[in-house]
């Protein structure tokens, strides 16, 4: 099955260990969303692929309920609903799975990349998808390449799914040893162009992305490329792309004015870019966002904030809140804890920091209710309920969708928490 | 394998999830990987409830089938029973979980909880939702009424044995649930109904209702067996084994209340008041009661006339639509079909009825390719039908679960009963004044306002040409309609002021400054590219590039 959690790297040199030194070890009932939810943002991102989970029932109904109230008159995903047949061996799975991608592709020809998403059923009795991946792709020869990922609640919490499938285009990527800058990570069209613009003035020429917009335009990979992460949950991502020959560049992520910075600067600095050039590139975005995030500040600064663990985004997102917005840490929640990828955001996080990784969200809820947070970021659903005690919160899903990255969206970040707070002042209902 | 774009129903957990959750009092411990919780947000935001469901779930991971599942099984059910003492308490298993088979049910019968038990048995790759959720209720009701059986051979109680014991009649409301489609107002509805006709509601059930309302469920007169698709099976074994009789009519429509109505009076042994008589020439109650009659005799409903009307959705609701769409609304029905397989009979006579062979399935693209062929101008359906009347460029309105968050709405909104009438005539009518405009802009093509693609009634801007490269915004859309009436009208050439400030603005954005405008989400361009101008205005700058956006963006992050 080669079920397993990614391995925890080793604590780098330079992440203080006295740094939060009691992280909180959770485990019991967690309310996360599996990897499969990546394919609501995913099959945006990359219009000509589609996203067919092989799995139950439970699996498609997750998705639409997810993404269902958007009206689609072209489905972009679907699911292979595994019946009593296929799991008492009497229909071949593999015949089935080639009869069905047919249907399909009759139906929508123009689809270029076809994901098979393996789930918990799909898993636990050990269907080979990776190989049907390779023999459908093998029959589909330069019409549609088949490829296969794992979005499994058993092995992936929500943004996992990304990261998963990510590595499984990598194979795909051509090799070459060519200069680029390789930014990892979905982003929002309009963030991605506006990095590449500032990466262009500062003579960073070729800039690339992963995922691309269309999922045939892949960038190639090798010893000259740079990789700057814009998303903190691509662990395998990260280490495939080092196998490939590619250089990790050690950054916090590009969440707010300083985050942002610090991100373009590690690239800058790998570049050889001058830093009177930077500073002539950059220092005026900086002192804009600064700007955008001071009304927002005021509404924030000395609110205490209590993450819940959803993404891996909450570290940066902590870090952001702490230092742009003066807010006051709780506890910061976290599904997953990768040290090496998150070594530059926790040595910017404030010392007494409480983490906690894991989950056992009946008690981590009685933490909530014991400190009244003025504000808790949680899923969907946590936060009505959580509402209905009088705490505020903020729904942490929104981050996934939402144009967050850069200077230029630092102002539009601290909005997305400050809302719910202003909100509340505003409402007169009694 | 089957092809799914979009399922009907979810599993049969989510079934019983919708059970206990109705409840109060019962809590579910569902032995699940992570990630099953996404069934919360079901409750949570499509009901929009301020509670979390009283689900617990074992959310177990890949690292915990190396170990004992079955340990972490019974640590989750003692939690759970320690943390909420539930009244009654529900023991199952996801799809994944049931690949496993650790037993759950079993292992919770061996634990002495001291709470009634219920083991779920629901096959996860046979059966469905509505059967989960059936199939929970009948079992819960069963275990809870064990020891209140009759013994055999004991005679049926009299339906009428309220007027020997001096009191009015009573009935239990069976059937209405969380996620089922406008259970809330349904129930206010017929409780209403009921009172004006002098009959009491006992128990609702499972909406709302513990387990100890569950036990006084034999002390009504009768069960009124609401939603079939959820209480079918436990009003048929109330029958059989406490001799209660059940009201099967669903008030649904005009003609489904009234008859609704008579079958419950001749059930209790009741006197039919005089208006529920169908007399030549008197206006009945239904006429008195609901709208509908009316608006759909009025002169302005006569183009509603042999609309054809294409009909999917659960079996109750689908039978109900058939019956108002070709008796009450004067539609034609050409296409009627359901989900629901347990009620496949009853749709096929509905069928039958109409000279229309039914559609059963649950495959949403032999749904889709049944629409398109026949040719339908109204569609009634589910959430996932939406998706396809899209497709097909079909006006469309919602009758059945599944449903989305705006099919569970603030406002009272049932389907059952007088008012349930008005508001289907409303809802179904709606879409079709669209339809109308369709018919005009199909006549008259150089409309300047009623232009391809136009919905006036449903306020929509009219959209912009195809060669402009952003879609206006709401807010845009009177300057753009007047944009568009300046270019597709030359002729007239009254270019007025506010145009002629439009343009002046336009002329200032640079290529890059409208590039970055364009992927501005389209719901806040129309306020970005506001702000801007004014931005640039006070500013006196020439141009407006990317650049000055994004300093009138911070400039405004208020």
């Amino acid at each position: 099955m080669g079920v397993s959690a990614p391995p925890v790297q080793p604590s780098p040199a330079d992440l203080n260990p006295h740094l939060h030194p009691d992280l909180l070890k959770e485990s019991g009932q967690r309310e996360v969303f599996c990897g499969l939810t990546s394919i609501v943002w995913l099959h945006r991102r990359m219009p000509d692929a589609f996203f067919l989970v092989v799995g139950s029932r439970t699996c498609a109904h997750l998705i639409q309920s997810a993404a269902g109230v958007m009206i689609f008159a072209e489905p972009r995903f679907g699911t292979a609903i595994l019946g009593e047949k296929d799991l008492a061996g009497l229909a071949d799975a593999n015949e089935e799975l080639d009869r069905l991608v047919k249907d399909l592709l009759e139906r929508r020809p123009e689809i270029r990349t076809l994901f098979l998403v393996g789930s918990c059923p799909s898993e636990v009795i050990k269907l080979d998808l990776a190989k049907a991946a390779e023999r459908l792709s093998a029959q589909l020869l330069n019409r549609v390449r088949v490829l296969n990922y794992s979005g499994s609640g058993i092995e992936t919490t929500f943004t996992q799914g990304e990261d998963n499938a990510l590595q499984a285009m990598l194979p795909l990527l051509p090799s070459s040893d060519e200069e680029q800058l390789l930014i990892v990570g979905t982003l929002a069209d309009a963030v991605e162009d506006r990095f590449r613009l500032i990466f262009e003035r500062l003579g960073i020429t070729t800039v690339r992305s992963l995922p691309p917009r269309r999922s045939t335009d892949l960038p190639p990979i090798g010893r000259g490329t740079r990789v700057l992460l814009a998303q903190p949950f691509l662990s395998a991502t990260a280490r495939a792309l080092q196998h490939r020959g590619a250089t990790l560049l050690s950054a916090p992520y590009p969440f707010g004015v300083e985050g942002s910075r610090d991100w373009m600067a590690a690239a800058a600095t790998a570049f050889g870019v001058p830093l009177a050039r930077f500073a002539e590139v950059v220092d005026p975005l900086v002192e804009r966002g600064r700007r955008a995030l001071a009304p927002h500040r005021e509404v924030l600064a000395g609110k205490r904030l209590f993450l819940l663990p959803d993404s891996q985004m909450e570290i940066p997102l902590a870090r952001f809140l702490s230092r742009e917005c003066g807010m006051e840490l709780v506890e910061v929640g976290v599904p997953y804890l990768d040290r090496q990828l998150m070594a530059a955001d926790l040595a910017l996080l404030p010392a007494d920091t409480q983490l906690s990784e894991g989950q056992d969200v009946d008690r981590q809820l009685e933490r909530v209710r014991a400190a009244r947070p003025d504000l808790v970021l949680c899923g969907l659903g946590l936060a009505n309920p959580l509402e209905a005690e009088g705490i505020a919160t903020k729904w942490s899903i929104e981050l996934v969708f939402s144009p967050i990255h850069g200077c230029d969206q630092a102002g539009e970040l601290a909005e997305l928490f400050a809302r719910p707070l202003r909100r509340r002042a505003l409402l007169q209902l009694s | 394998m089957e092809l799914t774009l979009w399922t009907y129903e979810g599993p049969p957990h989510v079934g019983a999830m919708r059970i206990a959750t109705s409840m109060e009092g019962v809590h579910y411990v569902l032995h699940a990987p992570q990630g099953d919780t996404y069934a919360d947000l079901l409750f949570t935001m499509i009901e929009r409830r301020g509670r979390r469901p009283p689900v617990t779930y074992t959310t177990f991971q890949a690292r915990d089938l190396g170990g004992d599942t079955a340990d972490l099984v019974i640590r989750t059910i003692r939690q759970a029973v320690d943390r909420f003492q539930p009244e009654a308490l529900l023991v199952g298993e996801s799809c994944t979980a049931e690949l496993i088979q650790d037993q759950p049910g079993a292992l919770a019968g061996g634990m002495d909880l001291g709470v009634p038990m219920v083991n779920l048995e629901l096959p996860a790759y046979s059966k469905k939702e509505n059967w989960g959720a059936a199939e929970t209720f009948y079992q819960l009701v069963r275990t809870l009424l064990k020891a209140q059986l009759p013994a055999p051979g004991t005679p049926k109680p009299s339906p009428s044995r309220w007027r020997e014991e001096g009191r009015r009649p009573r009935v239990n409301l069976l059937g209405p649930s969380l996620l089922g489609f406008r259970c809330r107002d349904d129930v206010l509805e017929i409780t209403r109904l009921l009172g004006e006709h002098g009959i009491d509601v006992a128990v609702v059930a499972p909406l709302g209702a513990r387990p100890a309302d569950l036990l006084r469920i034999p002390t009504a007169d009768a069960n009124v067996c609401l939603y079939p698709e959820v209480a079918g099976p436990v009003c048929s074994w109330l029958e059989r084994s406490f001799g209660t009789p059940v009201v099967r009519s669903v008030p649904i429509g005009i003609g489904a209340t009234a008859d609704f109505l008579r079958e419950l009076h001749a059930v209790l042994d009741l006197a039919l008041p005089a208006d529920l008589e169908t007399v030549e020439g008197q206006p009945s109650e239904a006429e008195r009661r609901s709208r509908l009659p009316w608006y759909s005799k009025s002169v302005d409903s006569t183009y509603l006339t042999g609309k054809r009307v294409f009909i999917f959705a659960d079996a109750t609701h689908a039978i109900a639509a058939a019956r108002i769409a070709s008796r009450e609304l004067g539609f034609q029905v050409v296409g009627l079909g359901s989900y629901s397989r347990e009620q496949a009979r009853e749709v096929r006579a509905a069928a039958a009825e109409l000279g229309l062979e039914a559609l059963i399935t649950d495959d949403y693209l032999v749904v889709e390719k049944a629409m398109a062929e026949a040719a339908a101008e109204l569609v009634l359906g589910t959430q996932m039908e939406r998706h396809s009347a899209k497709r097909l460029g079909l006006p469309c309105a919602v009758i059945s679960a599944p449903l989305h968050v705006q099919d569970v709405p603030a406002r009272y909104s049932p389907q059952m009963g007088w008012e349930g009438a008005n508001v289907i005539f409303d809802s179904w009518v709606h879409p079709l004044m669209m339809g109308l405009e369709e018919h005009l802009i199909g006549m008259f093509r150089h409309d300047f306002e009623f232009v391809d693609g136009h919905r006036s009634h449903l306020g929509d801007g009219a959209p912009a040409s195809a060669s402009a490269s952003t879609a206006p915004s709401p807010e845009e859309a009177s300057a753009t309609s007047t944009a568009v009436a300046t270019a597709a009208a030359p002729a007239a050439g009254t270019i007025t002021a506010a145009v002629a400030v439009r343009e002046a603005l336009e002329s200032l954005w640079t290529a890059d400054g409208e590039a970055e405008l364009a992927k501005i989400p389209f719901f806040v361009r129309g306020k970005v590219r506001k702000n801007t101008e004014a931005f640039a205005r006070e500013r006196g700058l020439e141009r407006i590039d990317a650049e000055a956006l994004y300093d009138a963006k911070a400039h405004f992050s208020r």
